[in-house]
């Protein structure tokens, strides 16, 4: 019967070794201890010497090679013509499945700790003696008994004895924050309150349920620097735009919807509340021109809530804003309800505190609909992404003199493209383009507006 | 009753015992035709004869192997180191024959020894005479590890160790063999691993063993003047340890303080502290304070050893810095 | 070679016949070949650890169990042959080396711990010297009780300049007790040989420190080695005191299955291999005792079907039980 002869395990460390020289050539007659080859193992170089007669049929490692303590380097047969081409086959099957970690043969895994249901609260204070699988053991064996102090039981609301179980560090934390242990809810042992619940008290956010999801593999690979290049971590600011922009981006299925807005009249309206000394921009009357268009549109001053859509009642418009480094949008709060003049005041104040870094949270969140105007940039159109959880935002391009065709003659005209990126969930393409239509009515005839 | 001293009521003991089975022999220096070395063994060599009350050449690591291939041959030896000092010539017979020849042989040979002798401070003797072997000893599985303070204690433990199946040692003192204590007239044994509350109090639990209770007694007596009630728990076993009554004192209390002679890093009291932190968690009012040898080989000039030890001063030291936490 | 002034010159052993030289034989050849298969064994990492071989050694094992059945002996971690030849079951040593319940020692021990209460073999002790004081523990006890049992004590050359021996030379002489202590010089003691180790090369010697009887022998001839032990044992059996033997042998392999052994002088394995315990007493039980090719073939056969089915039992015995972990550390009450 030919066998496998295996690269043995000369010491308990050895992992690998080098067959350093056959001493014996395929096809020799080999008796019980004649030494097959000279193999260096990690202490030293060895003779292995083969167990019983027979012949040594195939060499399969070549000297120098490196073999793993089990795996075989060559084949022995009992006669010198045996078939070994089922034990080739198995070999070079073995060695294109790659190195299995060679196991030890009276291994076992270590008894599995079963983890038992948490016990009961303990009624009384109590000592059970260690125990191995259900089993008594001497008391002289050291490991650790289990002890269980009976606690008295909380009243509701007061703590027990005017002592809250709670750990030192907990303690430490809640004299820091200034907060009553006793309004922590403990999720330590037993109900005992750790730093980590003290601290989650402090901010405000619930004891977890569920472990964190585990975050989602990458498809594409980061990118790596190469010499020259200059990393720049990313601030908080960019990090919330990434955020958020990316989830709008992925979770919103959405469409664009372009308009060209004829701007005559509103030149003509604007230079008039110049002259009539009232600071108004073209973009405040494009904020107030949406306002009002939510108002006659409300289905576009939405949101997306997965089982419904919630309507807003306030008409609160953000206005996106460029920082160095990414953009915030300040928001124009009831800005269907205000003067174009509050407007113009808010937004110039909004803008001045933006650029200083001094916006509240309360300043630059809860918009209901958002406007991003690139026109003073010279873009002449662009498709905005929306501002989560809103259904639409408006992109508006710069307002320029354009050749236009008036009543079969060529004229020049002040033009703007503006476009509706609009939540398909929320926002159908006609629902989109009456909105666009109602802030066109505005835009095209600013009269309206008031001041 | 009787009033009796330590080094009598440990001769009791072995009398008692070496009466009633005669597999049971005393070996060690000194032993028979001296009487002892401290006069523990003193008249058995008359009672008993040769044969079962030998003297040794010095010669511990002989000797203790001599004792365990005789408990392995079915005999109950005691050896006698003449001081624990001595017996670590011998640790590698106690360590790796003793306390392992239950398991290597998968439970075909025991090994019922008691080793005895005494243990740690001896006044004035310097550093490698007064070694304390408590922990060198009790770490190791296979060994129970016991001691004494009181002449009652003395004998009911040294009767249980010489019945015990297993490996015992048994760590007596040179100062106290003096000290006399009441004795029943009836026969008594102490089981091995109980702890014995010598004091009971409620505000602070005070842990000793051996004659390092008579420190802690001290301690207890001006710290009751001073208006704190500790409970002292006199261990007695170090292997095994009595970890209910240890728990309960404690949770009791809420506060603990160990005091032992030997040095504080790795000694058992920083076993037994690690356990009741462990357990205790919840119910501790203060960490867990450990008296013990300061940590320096023992000197010998008398102002310097008495710095060293831990003395009643630093004993009432941490016990009110517990209390008053 | 010293022979001793008190043994006397031959043993009250009757002289060997045919049976009870095949009967030796045999023993040998089986030690041999299950030593061949643990060498076998641990390449394949069925045996880890440590494992000693007793290769080269077979005769002093044999010869000395021939007048000490009944005896105790205690030996160190090269002590698979000498448990063998006290009666131990090569099923019982190949799942003990392979670390199963059915080992003697339940799998808790391996090579180096091989017990047998039945067999009297009382260890297996991986400290070198270390188990020596123990032989007089147990010579004590047989001696108190009046036995007339002795404890024939295995250690190697390298285990004589350790302070435990010394000291049990000492108790052993001072108590008269009945102990054989067998030192079997194959004169290495690890890697180091044995001119390296002492500044005497006849470890008998030892003995006159304290006024021991002792002989140093060749043991590459079983009937020697049987002779020699019976009358060491006679001598203490008698209550004469202890003796020392120093036998010389020759492992044929190295210390342990990690010692490739390359200190060893070119030439001199295949020398001393010219002094195979097992060839010796092959060629005397063909030349002199008539014993045919077939009867020793016959042998061998039997022989490797014992050796083979102690693998097999080995391979097909269970592990020990993980919920025994805690069993094996303290002997409970009454024991």
């Amino acid at each position: 019967m030919a066998e496998f002869f295996e690269m043995p395990q000369a010491s308990p460390t050895m992992e690998v070794g080098t067959v350093l020289s056959w001493k014996k050539a395929e096809g020799d007659a080999l008796a019980p201890q004649d030494v097959l080859a000279e193999v260096e193992t990690d202490k030293a170089a060895m003779e292995i010497e083969v167990f019983d007669a027979g012949f040594l049929l195939k060499i399969l490692a070549d000297e120098g090679d490196q073999v793993p303590a089990g795996h075989p380097i060559a084949i022995l047969g009992t006669s010198a013509d045996e078939d070994i081409s089922s034990l080739l086959a198995e070999y070079e099957q073995r060695k294109a499945a790659g190195p299995a970690t060679p196991k030890a043969a009276t291994a076992s895994p270590a008894p599995a700790a079963t983890k038992s249901a948490p016990p009961p609260p303990p009624t009384e204070t109590g000592i059970q003696p260690f125990s191995w699988q259900g089993k008594e053991v001497n008391a002289a064996i050291m490991e650790m008994p289990t002890f269980t102090i009976a606690l008295p039981a909380a009243a509701p609301g007061a703590p027990p004895n005017g002592k809250v179980r709670s750990s030192p560090a907990a303690r430490a934390a809640a004299r820091a924050k200034g907060i009553n242990l006793a309004a922590v809810q403990g999720t330590g042992p037993r109900g005992r309150v750790t730093r980590a619940d003290v601290l989650r008290q402090a901010a405000g956010i619930a004891a977890p349920v569920a472990a964190a999801p585990q975050p989602p593999k990458r498809a594409i690979p980061l990118p790596t620097a190469n010499p020259g290049d200059t990393v720049v971590p990313n601030t908080n600011m960019r990090k919330t735009i990434a955020k958020r922009l990316k989830a709008a981006y992925s979770d919103a299925p959405v469409f664009f919807l372009t308009a060209q807005f004829n701007c005559d009249a509103l030149v003509d309206f604007r230079t008039k509340m110049k002259e009539a000394g009232d600071k108004v921009s073209y973009n405040d009357i494009v904020i107030s021109a949406c306002a009002k268009a939510l108002r006659d549109v409300p289905e576009a001053n939405a949101a997306w809530a997965d089982d419904s859509i919630i309507q807003r009642a306030k008409v609160d418009i953000g206005m996106a804003v460029a920082l160095p480094g990414g953009l915030i949008t300040p928001v124009i709060r009831d800005a269907d309800q205000k003067a174009l003049t509050q407007i113009a005041s808010d937004t110039r104040e909004l803008a001045k505190k933006a650029r200083d870094g001094k916006l509240t949270p309360n300043e630059y969140t809860g918009s209901t609909f958002t406007i991003s105007n690139l026109g003073m940039k010279q873009i002449e159109q662009f498709t905005a992404i929306i501002n989560p959880p809103e259904a639409c935002i408006l992109a508006v391009g710069s307002m320029q003199q354009e050749p236009i065709v008036d009543d079969g003659k060529i004229g020049i005209g002040w033009r703007m493209k503006v476009t509706l990126t609009c939540d398909h969930r929320v926002v159908d393409g006609a629902l989109g383009a009456d909105f666009l239509r109602a802030i066109r009515g505005y835009i095209e005839d600013p009269g309206k507006l008031g001041s | 009753m009787a009033m009796i001293q330590i080094r009598e009521a440990l001769r009791q003991a072995m009398q008692e015992e070496m009466r009633r089975d005669d597999s049971i022999f005393l070996m060690g220096e000194e032993v028979a035709h001296y009487n002892g070395a401290y006069k523990v063994s003193q008249g058995m060599l008359e009672e008993f004869g040769e044969d079962r009350v030998v003297d040794t050449p010095i010669a511990e690591g002989g000797f203790a192997g001599l004792g365990i291939g005789a408990a392995m041959a079915g005999m109950r030896p005691i050896i006698e180191f003449m001081t624990w000092n001595f017996s670590l010539v011998a640790y590698d017979q106690v360590v790796n024959s003793a306390a392992k020849i239950f398991q290597m042989s998968g439970g075909q040979y025991s090994v019922p020894i008691v080793f005895r002798g005494p243990n740690g401070l001896a006044e004035n003797l310097g550093s490698q005479h007064s070694t304390s072997v408590d922990s060198l000893f009790a770490h190791f599985p296979g060994l129970k590890v016991v001691t004494y303070a009181t002449a009652y204690d003395a004998k009911g433990l040294l009767k249980a160790a010489i019945r015990d199946p297993n490996p015992v040692v048994f760590l007596e003192s040179e100062l106290t063999y003096g000290i006399k204590g009441e004795v029943p007239d009836e026969e008594y044994v102490i089981p091995l691993g109980k702890a014995d509350i010598k004091r009971e109090g409620k505000d602070v639990t005070l842990i000793t063993w051996g004659k390092q209770l008579f420190v802690v007694q001290k301690a207890a007596e001006e710290l009751a003047a001073q208006g704190i009630d500790v409970e002292i728990i006199d261990l007695r076993s170090l292997r095994p340890l009595d970890h209910e009554t240890l728990f309960n004192s404690v949770a009791k209390t809420g506060r603990a303080v160990i005091s032992h002679e030997g040095f504080l890093y790795a000694g058992v009291g920083a076993e037994i502290a690690a356990r009741i932190q462990e357990a205790c968690f919840d119910v501790l009012d203060a960490p867990v304070l450990r008296v013990t040898n300061r940590d320096v080989p023992q000197p010998y000039s008398t102002n310097l050893e008495k710095l060293v030890m831990p003395s009643t001063d630093r004993i009432i030291d941490a016990v009110r810095q517990v209390v008053e936490r | 070679m010293t022979q001793s002034e008190s043994l006397p010159e031959k043993s009250s052993l009757e002289a060997v016949d045919a049976e009870s030289l095949s009967h030796l034989y045999r023993e040998m050849l089986l030690i041999r070949r299950v030593e061949e298969l643990a060498a076998k064994a641990y390449t394949q990492r069925k045996i880890l650890g440590f494992c000693h071989l007793y290769i080269g050694q077979e005769s002093v094992a044999v010869g000395a169990a021939a007048s000490t059945k009944d005896d105790y002996w205690i030996a160190a971690y090269r002590e698979h042959g000498q448990a063998m030849a006290k009666g131990v079951s090569a099923r019982a040593m190949m799942a003990e080396l392979f670390g199963k319940a059915t080992g003697c020692s339940n799998g808790q021990g391996g090579s180096m711990h091989i017990f047998s209460k039945e067999h009297k073999f009382m260890g297996g002790y991986g400290i070198v010297g270390g188990h020596v004081p123990l032989a007089n523990g147990i010579a004590w006890a047989a001696k108190q009780r009046k036995e007339g049992r002795v404890c024939v004590c295995f250690f190697g050359d390298g285990a004589a300049n350790q302070g435990a021996f010394f000291e049990a030379l000492c108790l052993a002489q001072l108590y008269k007790l009945p102990v054989v202590f067998i030192c079997e010089n194959n004169f290495y003691a690890m890697g180091t040989p044995l001119h390296r180790q002492s500044a005497v090369t006849d470890m008998s010697l030892r003995a006159l420190g304290v006024g021991m009887v002792r002989e140093q022998f060749e043991g590459f001839d079983v009937e020697v080695v049987r002779d020699r032990v019976a009358a060491a044992a006679d001598f203490a059996r008698a209550g004469n005191g202890p003796v020392l033997l120093e036998i010389v042998t020759y492992r044929h392999r190295g210390h342990s299955m990690s010692d490739p052994a390359k200190y060893r002088p070119d030439g001199e394995l295949d020398e001393k291999k010219k002094s195979d315990p097992i060839a010796i007493t092959r060629d005397r039980l063909t030349q002199d005792f008539g014993i045919s090719e077939e009867d020793l073939a016959a042998i061998a056969e039997s022989v490797e079907v014992e050796a083979k089915d102690s693998w097999d039992f080995a391979i097909e015995s269970p592990e020990p039980d993980p919920a025994k972990l805690y069993d094996f550390t303290y002997a409970p009450e009454g024991k």
